[in-house]
């Protein structure tokens, strides 16, 4: 489905990705991983061809797409959530779900999207994708939009970011209707440990490399016992770091 | 009424057929057709072109419509019309002029509003103007919106001119009293060789008197606007002004704000944004599937709606 050859991305002489090789396939649930500044963004942003890498290939579904344009990979069906959700002037709820859909969706199919982010469909389907709405909100209406466009590969660059402990609850649920309905593949960038664990494998960058892939149990295990060995991992905070 | 005639009627006043409620149309500087209800009556002027309208007391949910339409030649059409808006009435009054230029000579329309509000009354004014046509003569269109309002009583303004206009310079004044309120919302957008002026005038003499003004414009190739806000609170009152402009190629805008407070109790807020339409925007669409062409037109649109 997705295959990463030999990316490298440097910026201000600092290496952000460095030759990161990687093979996803169909109808995973990946979760990318790893400390700041370890290249996750920049990755998921190449991928979806808002950063242009400085060397190497992406080939979706065995076609070298590293030269298309941001439209021509969003119609090749590529999906991307962003962190911070853009805000507009005059754009509703409404329009951005039908632009997401690419076609005049139903009002049925439009609440059921908002209501799997937790938002009341009645309420936010007029308003306006702008500063009157507060973080949490433009959140769950990026992720609504992009659920509802059924792309083949779906990235989320942290969907937990600015999402309250109720609306995550609904997160995981989206990802799971992603899941059962569409049968993509789905790349989520996510320090949280419930998006870890619905993850069919985990990669882990770390300073623009990959370190480690693998299951749950065999990353996460790793990744807290090397942290805190022997030592009790209370709160996803070692004791040492206190 | 041709079929220009109708078109242009339709797109400025959205009148499609038969019209309901009161109306007078306007074609090349006279009186084609009127019609006046139990509760709104339209008077012809005798000093100068225009009509005087009456809207009795306590009239409430009816509409007037007064559009007007050029398709002569060279013709200049300056028409004054009188708004006498009875106590508590709730009205809405849909003007606007359409020109349709195939000719080489300038078509203008230069129409002078006044309203004058009583006590408890409340005025939805809705105005589109357009400019259309192959010929090479310029579309001139200079409107100017007086309002006086009483106590209690509050003005919902909505204006807009998208393209087609070679000139404009509007002028909007307001004159309020005490617990009434002047909302006006302005679109514009601008092309080729276009200029469009917007001067808003708004006085608050009353305490609690408010006003909002929202102008979002669009200036592109190598069209200019400029927009000037006078606002001076007088009384305890409140204003926001808040003027939006996207800019693109080698298009020009300038905004220039002016707020007076003479008195403590004024709370008086202006705002500008002039800029391009953001990258990150763009971004945003094209990554739904959107070309640059088509995420820029969806803004655009989105943003004067």
């Amino acid at each position: 489905m997705l295959e990463l050859k030999n990316i490298c991305f440097t910026r201000d002489n600092k290496k952000i990705l460095d030759d990161v090789n990687l093979k996803i396939d169909t109808g995973k649930f990946i979760v990318i991983t790893g400390p700041n500044g370890s290249g996750k963004s920049t990755l998921a942003k190449i991928i979806m061809g808002i950063t242009k890498q400085d060397q190497g290939q992406v080939i979706f579904n065995g076609k070298d797409i590293s030269n298309l344009s941001i439209d021509e990979r969003a119609k090749l069906g590529i999906g991307f959530a962003f962190q911070q959700p853009v805000k507009f002037k005059g754009i509703t709820v409404h329009d951005i779900i039908n632009l997401s859909a690419n076609k005049e969706i139903s009002k049925k199919e439009i609440h059921k999207a908002l209501a799997g982010v937790g938002l009341c469909p009645k309420e936010y389907i007029d308003r306006e994708v702008n500063a009157s709405l507060s973080g949490g909100e433009l959140k769950r209406i990026e992720i609504a939009s992009v659920s509802i466009k059924k792309s083949k590969l779906t990235i989320f660059d942290e969907p937990e970011a600015g999402i309250d402990l109720w609306s995550f609850n609904n997160l995981i649920e989206v990802f799971e209707n992603m899941r059962e309905e569409t049968k993509g593949t789905s790349i989520i960038i996510s320090h949280q440990e419930r998006i870890l664990n619905i993850a069919d494998e985990i990669i882990v960058l770390k300073k623009g490399k990959v370190v480690r892939r693998g299951t749950r149990d065999e990353v996460l295990f790793n990744v807290i016992e090397k942290r805190c060995p022997r030592r009790l991992y209370k709160g996803g905070k070692c004791e040492q770091d206190r | 009424m041709n079929k220009i005639d109708k078109e242009l009627l339709n797109k400025i006043a959205d009148i499609n057929g038969k019209i309901t409620g009161a109306y007078n149309i306007r074609k090349d500087g006279k009186k084609i057709e009127r019609r006046t209800t139990e509760n709104i009556d339209i008077v012809t002027k005798e000093d100068k072109p225009g009509i005087d309208i009456f809207v009795k007391s306590n009239t409430k949910g009816e509409i007037v419509y007064i559009p007007v339409i050029i398709t002569e030649k060279g013709l200049v059409d300056i028409v004054y019309n009188d708004f006498y808006i009875g106590k508590n009435a709730d009205v809405t009054i849909i003007a606007g002029c359409g020109i349709h230029n195939d000719h080489a000579e300038r078509s203008q329309h230069d129409g002078i509003h006044r309203f004058f509000l009583e006590e408890g009354a409340h005025v939805k004014y809705v105005e589109k103007h357009i400019g259309e046509g192959k010929g090479t003569g310029e579309k001139v269109l200079n409107p100017v919106t007086e309002v006086t309002l009483k106590r209690g009583a509050s003005l919902e303004m909505e204006t807009v001119q998208i393209k087609g206009v070679d000139s404009s310079i509007r002028k909007t004044k307001g004159k309020l009293y005490a617990d009434t309120n002047f909302v006006i919302t302005e679109k514009i957008m601008t092309h080729g060789n276009q200029f469009a002026k917007t001067i808003f005038d708004v006085k608050l003499n009353g305490d609690n008197a408010s006003t909002h003004v929202t102008s979002r414009s669009v200036a592109t190739e190598k069209s200019s606007q400029e927009f000037i806000s006078k606002i001076y609170g007088n009384k305890k009152c409140f204003a926001h002004v808040e003027c939006d402009a996207i800019i693109k190629d080698e298009a020009k805008v300038k905004a220039i704000p002016a707020i007076n407070a003479n008195n403590v109790e004024a709370n008086l807020i202006h705002e500008a944004a002039i800029g391009k339409i953001a990258g990150e925007q763009l971004i945003k669409l094209m990554t739904l599937g959107l070309s640059e062409k088509e995420a820029e037109e969806q803004i655009i649109k989105g943003f004067l709606k």
